[in-house]
């Protein structure tokens, strides 16, 4: 296969994985893009200003770069775990595994969706946002590198989630017991400085933390942890996540027999 | 010249020590129509799961057209297409996205891609299904959906894993052709198949498979004249309670007035005749059991299609 048609085969799952969460945005683009609303209303509005300042910036303000990265990791992860244990269950896998496509172009097309979706969601969010408040942008680079970087991060745990699973209930066991956890926990609603120095400490075990700080410092130009360390850890888990990924295609686990 | 495929002690051993394949080693000339024949669980859908990717060997080699799937995997899954056993597209694609999506998997371009996918879908009459989900098409068109998906990148060898099961005479006649046609084409296909006069009407050499043990390999017309056996169906005039006996022939006594017998294919059927002449049994007509319903049918049908009936 040359390199040509390495890239149409990757175009052609690309597609195929946007056009597949696209047909159905009222369960894929909408639903987020709702309960975000919601949370900005709630905790926003209407709790929002008997909070106060939360690092020298209103609580809406502080809030916005958080819900959006919450989105943003639980739709990318979403959308490739269902897409592929999707095409595991239904077995159109298979068109892809008798074909001459590499491992690594089959895993690129799947993170393509996810990392797709993930971003379509990211920015609905944000122009949801603006209906509540002005946007902050202190560094465009910042917040596109680390939306896309957590992106393609939980785009890949996703796909592990996919290979593992056996059952509808397996694809979301991860997301509703640890992904959400980690989630709500990774410093979208507080700073870490609030936390005493026990949960401090306890809180930096969470990779989402460093991912919701990088991205707040993109809008806000603030952040509880080291911007370098932040890009470190989420370069770091891609690369671990990918080699993974790649050996279980290989080993056609869970896809092979 | 190379084959189309040369599989070498091929074994596969299953988890918890099912031994599936048992050392087959086989070999399929380029242009060949092959039959692959046994009972269930002979190893055929095995042994087609390690030619295509889907199963991990055990041990032994497979290569396509004299490149080896383990070295030059790319190159061996290049000339390869299979219609497998059971539905394995995403049923809530469009039909032509089903098809159009395999071709690129082949690298070929978007646009030409839907063009061949035009092709295949208008040449097994699915054209006009071509924009409704794959989940609500018949089972005879989804089978063709997917005889349309394994030609859309023009493979080389086409593997046909049980193509016609399920489906009704007319629409396994029509796919029959085409088989006959892509063969004749250049294209080598290997069909697995339960139906032994598919495989007689289709194939050129058979191999058949049981236990995962490859028992025969041969052309097909040396097949049926050793293995295949006829059943004929005599009327006779005088009403029987019982069989007279008859030496080694196999009869059975369907009802008062008609016998079942099997005959080899190849041998006389002057001695038939000959006993039930000598027992006194006084024969008005006979009729070959296999094939009668099924012409029937398809007069039926074809006469029906012609005075517009079925739509």
């Amino acid at each position: 296969m040359t390199t040509h048609d390495k890239w149409i085969a990757l175009k052609t799952i690309a597609i195929k994985e946007i056009l597949r969460f696209s047909r159905i945005w009222v369960q894929t683009i909408l639903p987020p893009v709702m309960t975000t609303a919601l949370y900005f209303i709630i905790f926003g509005n209407l709790i929002g200003p008997r909070i106060g300042e939360m690092e020298g910036f209103g609580y809406m303000e502080f809030i916005i770069p958080g819900l959006i990265m919450m989105a943003v990791i639980t739709n990318s992860y979403s959308n490739v775990v269902s897409s592929f244990y999707g095409s595991k269950f239904q077995r159109h896998i298979e068109e892809m595994l008798i074909s001459p496509i590499p491992n690594y172009i089959i895993l690129i097309g799947f993170l393509t969706g996810g990392v797709a979706r993930g971003l379509m969601v990211g920015i609905a969010v944000t122009v949801v946002s603006l209906l509540f408040n002005p946007l902050n942008v202190h560094s465009i680079p910042v917040m596109f590198s680390m939306i896309i970087l957590t992106a393609i991060l939980f785009s890949l745990a996703g796909l592990i989630n996919g290979v593992y699973a056996n059952s509808f209930d397996d694809i979301s066991i991860v997301p509703t017991f640890v992904l959400t956890p980690l989630t709500y926990l990774g410093g979208i609603f507080y700073s870490i400085s609030m936390l005493p120095d026990f949960w401090q400490s306890a809180s930096l075990l969470n990779p989402i933390l460093y991912m919701v700080n990088a991205f707040r410092y993109g809008f806000l130009g603030i952040s509880d942890i080291s911007l370098l360390i932040s890009y470190g850890i989420s370069i770091g888990f891609i690369v671990v996540l990918y080699v993974f990924c790649l050996y279980l295609l290989r080993k056609g686990h869970g896809i092979r027999t | 010249m190379t084959n189309a495929l040369t599989i070498k002690d091929l074994r596969k051993t299953y988890k918890g020590g099912h031994e599936a394949l048992k050392g087959i080693s086989l070999e399929v000339k380029p242009g060949d129509f092959f039959g692959l024949l046994g009972p269930n669980g002979a190893g055929k859908t095995t042994m087609i799961g390690i030619i295509t990717s889907l199963v991990n060997k055990t041990s032994g080699s497979v290569s396509i057209y004299g490149h080896d799937l383990d070295t030059e995997p790319s190159a061996a899954k290049s000339f390869l297409g299979l219609v497998p056993q059971e539905f394995n597209f995403n049923m809530f694609d469009p039909v032509i996205e089903v098809v159009a999506n395999q071709a690129g998997y082949y690298g070929i371009e978007r646009k030409l891609a839907f063009e061949r996918a035009e092709e295949y879908l208008k040449r097994l009459d699915l054209w006009d299904k071509r924009r409704v989900m794959a989940r609500t098409i018949s089972g005879g068109m989804k089978r063709r959906l997917m005889i349309a998906r394994a030609l859309v990148h023009r493979p080389r060898l086409l593997i046909l894993d049980e193509p016609t099961a399920g489906v009704d005479i007319e629409i396994r006649r029509s796919m029959w052709q085409y088989l006959r046609e892509i063969n004749a084409a250049g294209t080598t296909i290997i069909l697995t198949t339960h139906y032994l006069e598919e495989a007689e009407s289709l194939c050129r050499n058979i191999a058949i498979l049981d236990k995962g043990e490859l028992i025969k390999n041969t052309s097909t017309r040396e097949l049926l004249n050793t293995l295949h056996m006829e059943t004929f169906i005599l009327d006779i005039e005088s009403p029987l309670t019982r069989l007279p006996a008859t030496g080694d022939l196999k009869m059975t006594l369907v009802d008062e007035r008609t016998i079942e017998a099997e005959i080899c294919r190849g041998d006389s059927i002057n001695e038939l005749f000959s006993e039930l002449s000598n027992a006194g049994v006084k024969i008005l007509s006979m009729r070959n059991k296999t094939n009668r319903l099924e012409e029937l049918f398809m007069n039926l049908v074809e006469s029906s299609n012609d005075s517009g009936i079925r739509s």
